[in-house]
């Protein structure tokens, strides 16, 4: 294993690859203060040693994996999130799933207000094998989730999943909207087992914390869709997220298409924002130099 | 209101070195300090901010300005001239070929806004230029995205060219035939939402760009991106030219550190800003105005 010089230079390397996986700079310092304790106790000398205890500080600082409750029937599940971080697509994704668990699935199309979004419902409730109740554009969101969980219960269905406009967390009123819709759920339906699902875009940066406690205050959260983690972005936002309001990661999107949803893996999502051992020799400015070797 | 709290970090900073009347170089070296912090929790990418600090501290520590009657205010002015500087030094407008049809095409990350904006940009030019302008839907990929392109259009009385899914490079030539025979002298590609790194995805690009050889290639970026701006930006760049950057969603509160420093690593100019959904909500970027709200001046 390369011996490594746990020193200023390499610390600074360590909080450099948070920062860049979005981590956030207080945050970031925080963790590797933390690193530095440990090392120090521990007399760490290895590069693979201090991955390994940056790994496990990470872990300490994030909720562990958690699955979807879809128990009640029927249980409801709100997606809500910013504009265009993947909240319809990631429900024609989950949609699918749960229908090839040969459950019942109905969708409620429920933002009304972007063009052709209930469109791009339909074309993922088609994909899916769901069943959507759709409105006007322009009509009441709120209208539409009502008229779902009538539907439901008619059919049947073990699950509603209910699509929302993507807004802004800074806008009152739509933020009030969204509260309506949350109210009308647990109004229609007290003992439905109940998801509330903040959909966040791995490139988004540190404005994600002020996403996460905002929806937060209009409809409580139970979990977060991290999406989008096929590009190059890590999502290292979510660790402040998870810590910070208790909320866990539950779903990651991994692409377009109609599989491309998968359950949270802690472990995996944290090893892809660890840098690499060979990478951790303290001396960045200075390549050449190299790490010692044994 | 985007980058607020950059806004109070920096002049926090400078309060502090208001309060004494000479500064030293270890004054500066603090406030700055908390500068490049204010700059990383606004998504300043992490290389952008060490290299704008690095800039900055050279200027202010120079000793004629350590010396000066006001140094503080010398300082801060530094800060907000490198700034200015870095968000591009003043408005660019949107290139129009003397050889109508003007073609832009709308590229970007899935979701940045796109479709959206491309018709808020045909509409405004519209109202300003008296253009007729023409939309193309060349996104065959996603769900209902041809509908909500003729959706906006409608909403706009805008034309909607489409062939429904077929090859979006042919589509891109039609819809540029289209335009010519029938007098549209400025036409929006509206393309699908790709990632920089899939190959196969940017390489359509490259080939929409070679067959109709657009005026102005305008990479679309979330207000709300984080520390990979710097990379999608520079990938676009890379592979494309780009001409131009329209920041979107800047009606949100993100403080918008991806604006710095996707001009700084691609030297492309911010044309426009997206301030909402509603298809009026469309200004032109102003880096000055944009460098005085960082700084609260
Ligand atoms: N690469 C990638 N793209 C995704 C993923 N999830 C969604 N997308 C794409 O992101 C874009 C936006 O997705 P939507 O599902 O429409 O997002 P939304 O949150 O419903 O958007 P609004 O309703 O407009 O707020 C689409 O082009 C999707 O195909 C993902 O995990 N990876
Ligand atoms: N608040 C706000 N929302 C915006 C703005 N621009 C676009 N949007 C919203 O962002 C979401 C995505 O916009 P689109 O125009 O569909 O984005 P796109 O880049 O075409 O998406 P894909 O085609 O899926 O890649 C929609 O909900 C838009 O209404 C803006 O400036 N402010
Ligand atoms: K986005
Ligand atoms: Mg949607
Ligand atoms: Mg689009």
């Amino acid at each position: 294993a390369a011996f490594v010089k746990i020193d200023e230079d390499l610390l600074e390397e360590l909080e450099e690859a948070l920062i860049l996986s979005d981590v956030g700079a207080s945050t970031s310092a925080k963790i590797v203060a933390e690193v530095e304790k440990r090392a120090k106790l521990r007399k760490t000398t290895t590069a693979s040693e201090l991955r390994d205890l940056l790994r496990e500080v990470l872990t300490d600082n994030m909720l562990d994996n958690q699955p979807l409750d879809v128990s009640g029937r029927p249980a409801v599940i709100l997606v809500i999130g910013v504009n265009g971080v993947g909240k319809t697509t990631s429900i024609g994704k989950l949609a699918a799933r749960y229908v090839s668990e040969g459950k019942k699935v109905m969708l409620s199309a429920a933002d009304t207000f972007r063009a052709a979004a209930a469109d791009q419902l339909e074309i993922w409730a088609k994909r899916a094998g769901a069943d959507i109740v759709r409105h006007g554009e322009g009509a009441d969101p709120a209208a539409v989730v009502f008229d779902s969980i009538s539907a439901a219960k008619a059919r049947g269905s073990d699950i509603i999943i209910v699509d929302t406009a993507g807004r802004l967390h800074n806008k009152a009123n739509l933020m009030n909207e969204l509260a309506k819709i949350d109210r009308v759920i647990s109004r229609e339906l007290p003992d439905a087992s109940r998801e509330t699902l903040l959909v966040l875009d791995a490139t988004t940066g540190q404005n994600a914390v002020h996403q996460a406690e905002e929806f937060n205050k209009a409809a409580e959260l139970t979990g977060i869709i991290l999406t989008k983690l096929d590009g190059t972005a890590k999502g290292g936002i979510v660790i402040a997220i998870s810590a910070g309001l208790g909320v866990p990661v539950k779903l990651v999107g991994v692409g377009e298409g109609i599989d491309d949803l998968i359950d949270f893996d802690r472990a995996a999502f944290l090893e892809a924002i660890l840098p690499p051992a060979e990478q951790m020799t303290g001396d960045s400015e200075n390549e050449e130099e190299g790490a010692e070797q044994e | 209101m985007a980058f607020e709290g950059l806004t109070e970090k920096i002049s926090s900073a400078f309060k502090h070195l208001r309060s004494k009347g000479r500064l030293t170089e270890s004054d500066i070296k603090e406030a700055m300090r908390e500068i490049r912090m204010a700059l990383l929790e606004a998504d300043v990418n992490f290389k952008v901010a060490k290299d704008f600090i690095k800039a900055v501290t050279e200027k202010a520590t120079d000793a004629e300005i350590l010396e000066s009657l006001s140094p503080s205010q010398q300082v801060i002015k530094i800060v907000n001239e490198e700034l200015v500087a870095l968000l591009g030094g003043q408005t660019t407008r949107l290139t129009i070929s003397p050889n109508p049809p003007t073609i832009v095409m709308m590229v970007g990350l899935q979701g940045a806004g796109k479709t959206t904006n491309c018709a808020k940009l045909a509409a405004l030019l519209r109202k300003q230029q008296q253009r007729r302008p023409l939309l193309v839907a060349c996104d065959v990929y996603r769900p209902a995205a041809i509908e909500q392109l003729k959706v906006v259009g409608r909403q706009l009385n805008i034309p909607v060219f489409d062939e429904g899914q077929g090859d979006p490079v042919e589509i891109a030539k039609h819809g540029i035939d289209y335009a010519r025979r029938n007098g549209y002298d400025l036409v929006f590609l509206d393309t699908a939402g790709r990632l920089h790194i899939d190959e196969k995805l940017m390489d359509e690009l490259k080939n929409i760009k070679a067959t109709v050889k657009p005026t102005e290639i305008i990479l679309v970026v979330d207000a709300m991106t984080g520390q990979d701006a710097v990379t999608v930006a520079q990938t676009f760049d890379e592979a494309l030219g780009i001409d131009g950057v329209l920041m979107s969603k800047m009606d949100g509160d993100a403080r918008g550190g991806a604006a710095l420093s996707v001009k700084a690593v691609t030297g492309k100019p911010i044309k426009f800003i997206g301030t909402g959904e509603k298809l009026g909500d469309i200004e032109p970027f102003h880096p000055d105005r944009m460098a005085s709200r960082i700084l609260g001046m």
